[in-house]
């Protein structure tokens, strides 16, 4: 054999090799999703949007569930962004590489990569212990501490991919600092940072453990950030190891509703990455 | 780059391009704008400008050449103090613009910029409309009426011969234009805010012929109303849009003369050698 047709043999085994890695890797999402369209969609029914989550042998829906988690999710997400954007701001712009901003940076990536039932436990220690019950509000915190690494970091690096040529150009026009960064870079990187928060959006919304520790679950449908909130995640967990046929059910239909959410809000980000005017 | 054909003298080698302008260059009937003494700077401890004295005359153009790393680029940047972006770049000596020490630590340097305009090698338009590149500068130091900044963008962009190409599309995005029309609103950007001094980094070495025979030809419109620096790599470009010619080697100002002096009477073998194209 040939020197030339060793290199060819071998070019051959690498290709089968990752394609054969590449359909195993496929052929578990495949399965998992195809698994969850079909009890999914057979479980959906108008009532989910009607009614709250039922008692075992009754009918109902998840209205309850899907209002907390968009609840939490929305207060986590107006809590965690500005603090996101602010601290990768600071990191991008002005700490750069002095001490403060690298020791921001490495607990900042520690965070990002932290197990979700740690923010959970800390959550229920600085919340629920001290007062005494679970909370919606101890829910959102849990969620904006998920969002917040998230944010940071990808408000960072999408302004440091913002050209410091643009900067000068703004600067050479006079403008402070805080005007060159909110006038101009702010807007050059406008896309990469929503897209930020529309991934940190999507992790958030099937998060379980943090929820678990701290707005734990609600059977009713509630409106009090004070008292215990129902979330779709928490109901899923609750119910799909239910013996009860129809909360199985409810469990497959909300994570039908979870994926999906996360699928659109994935699908608008890659969107809004490709935009032309994301390329600057 | 383009080089004159091999001629050993000067005189015959820029025959055909019309040398320096018809303006007065005799310093005793200019004003000096820009009074350069002594400067050093300084990037971390290396030194890349030794001991520069100039002066830039009023509403005349000034042509900074020289090989790449010769400290034309970080000259022009003094005179803005857009070094001072950057920890670790300091300059030494005395700047003086109408007879005010520019490098004083009292200098308020966004005042600064806000009277030296300055355009750069490649054309940095803001991720904003047209219109909105214009104003930008003229609202950060200026409360005008709605009015009022119309007519001062439709002047600079008149100023930087773009208005008739961009007046049915004030709204676009900037970026929407090509390199050259981009150039040109840049330079529409600094003067909007009329500033009394233009700095220019190389404003068409990124740009095809025409752009730049547009840019030059604007360069002359300009010089009535702005005193202008340039940096060029362009020796012809020097020399058809400059009065008064920097030539600098390696951080330091070999000659500075009036340009028709540089380009047919060098008085330095080293000038010679490099406006006749024997080396850089």
């Amino acid at each position: 054999m040939t020197l030339y047709e060793r290199r060819k043999m071998k070019n051959r085994i690498a290709l089968a090799a990752s394609g054969v890695a590449a359909l195993i890797g496929l052929f578990w999402l495949v399965a998992i999703l195809g698994t969850l369209l079909v009890n999914g969609v057979s479980a959906l029914s108008l009532t989910l949007f009607t009614e709250s989550t039922p008692a075992p042998g009754n009918a109902g829906g998840l209205i309850n569930a899907i209002f907390g988690s968009a609840v939490m999710s929305l207060f986590g997400i107006l809590i965690g962004t500005p603090v996101g954007i602010l601290a990768g701001t600071y990191l991008a712009e002005y700490g750069k590489s002095n001490p403060l901003a690298s020791v921001v940076r490495f607990i900042n990536d520690i965070l990002l990569s932290a197990p979700s039932i740690i923010i959970g436990l800390f959550v229920y220690e600085l919340m629920v212990v001290p007062m005494g019950h679970f909370s919606a509000w101890a829910g959102t915190v849990a969620l904006s501490l998920i969002v917040i690494p998230v944010v940071l970091r990808t408000t960072e690096d999408m302004l440091n991919l913002v050209p410091d040529s643009l900067r000068e150009a703004a600067a050479g026009l006079g403008a402070p600092k805080w005007q060159v960064v909110s006038h101009v870079v702010y807007r050059a990187a406008r896309s990469g940072i929503v897209t930020g928060i529309l991934l940190s959006v999507a992790r958030v919304s099937g998060e379980t453990a943090p929820l678990l520790f701290t707005a734990l679950n609600n059977q009713f449908w509630s409106t009090d950030m004070n008292a215990p909130m129902a979330n779709l995640p928490v109901v899923i967990f609750q119910f799909a190891l239910s013996p009860y046929e129809d909360w199985r059910n409810l469990a497959w239909a909300g994570a039908l509703l979870i994926t999906v959410t996360i699928l659109v809000l994935n699908i608008a980000a890659r969107l809004l990455t490709a935009r032309p005017s994301a390329r600057q | 780059m383009e080089r004159p054909s091999e001629a050993p003298r000067p005189a015959t080698a820029f025959r055909g391009i019309s040398i320096g302008s018809p303006r007065s260059t005799d310093p005793a009937t200019l004003v000096e704008k820009i009074g350069i003494k002594n400067l050093e700077f300084f990037y971390g401890s290396h030194k890349t400008l030794k001991d520069i004295s100039l002066s830039i005359y009023d509403r005349r153009v000034t042509a900074f050449i020289g090989p790449s790393g010769c400290g034309k680029s970080t000259l022009l940047r003094v005179l803005n103090r857009m070094y001072d972006l950057y920890p670790g770049q300091r300059a030494v000596g005395s700047v003086l613009l109408d007879g005010q020490d520019i490098l004083s630590p009292k200098q308020d340097i966004n005042l600064l910029r806000a009277r030296i305009g300055m355009v750069f090698q490649r054309p940095t338009p803001f991720p904003m409309s047209i219109f909105d590149n214009v104003a930008f500068g003229l609202r950060l130091y200026e409360r005008l009426a709605q009015a009022d900044i119309e007519a001062r963008v439709e002047e600079a962009l008149r100023g930087a011969a773009l208005w008739n190409e961009v007046k049915d599309k004030l709204g676009q995005s900037g970026l929407s234009l090509s390199g050259g029309q981009q150039q040109r609103l840049c330079i529409a950007r600094a003067i909007a805010v009329r500033p009394s001094v233009l700095l220019l980094d190389e404003p068409a070495s990124a740009l095809d012929p025409i752009s730049t025979a547009k840019i030059e030809e604007l360069i002359d419109t300009l010089q009535s109303q702005y005193t202008i620096a340039i940096v060029t790599h362009n020796m012809q470009q020097a020399a058809r849009v400059s009065d008064f010619t920097a030539f600098l080697l390696m951080g330091e100002l070999v000659e500075f003369s009036r340009t028709e002096d540089i380009f047919t009477k060098p008085s330095d073998p080293r000038t010679e050698a490099y406006v006749t194209g024997r080396f850089g």
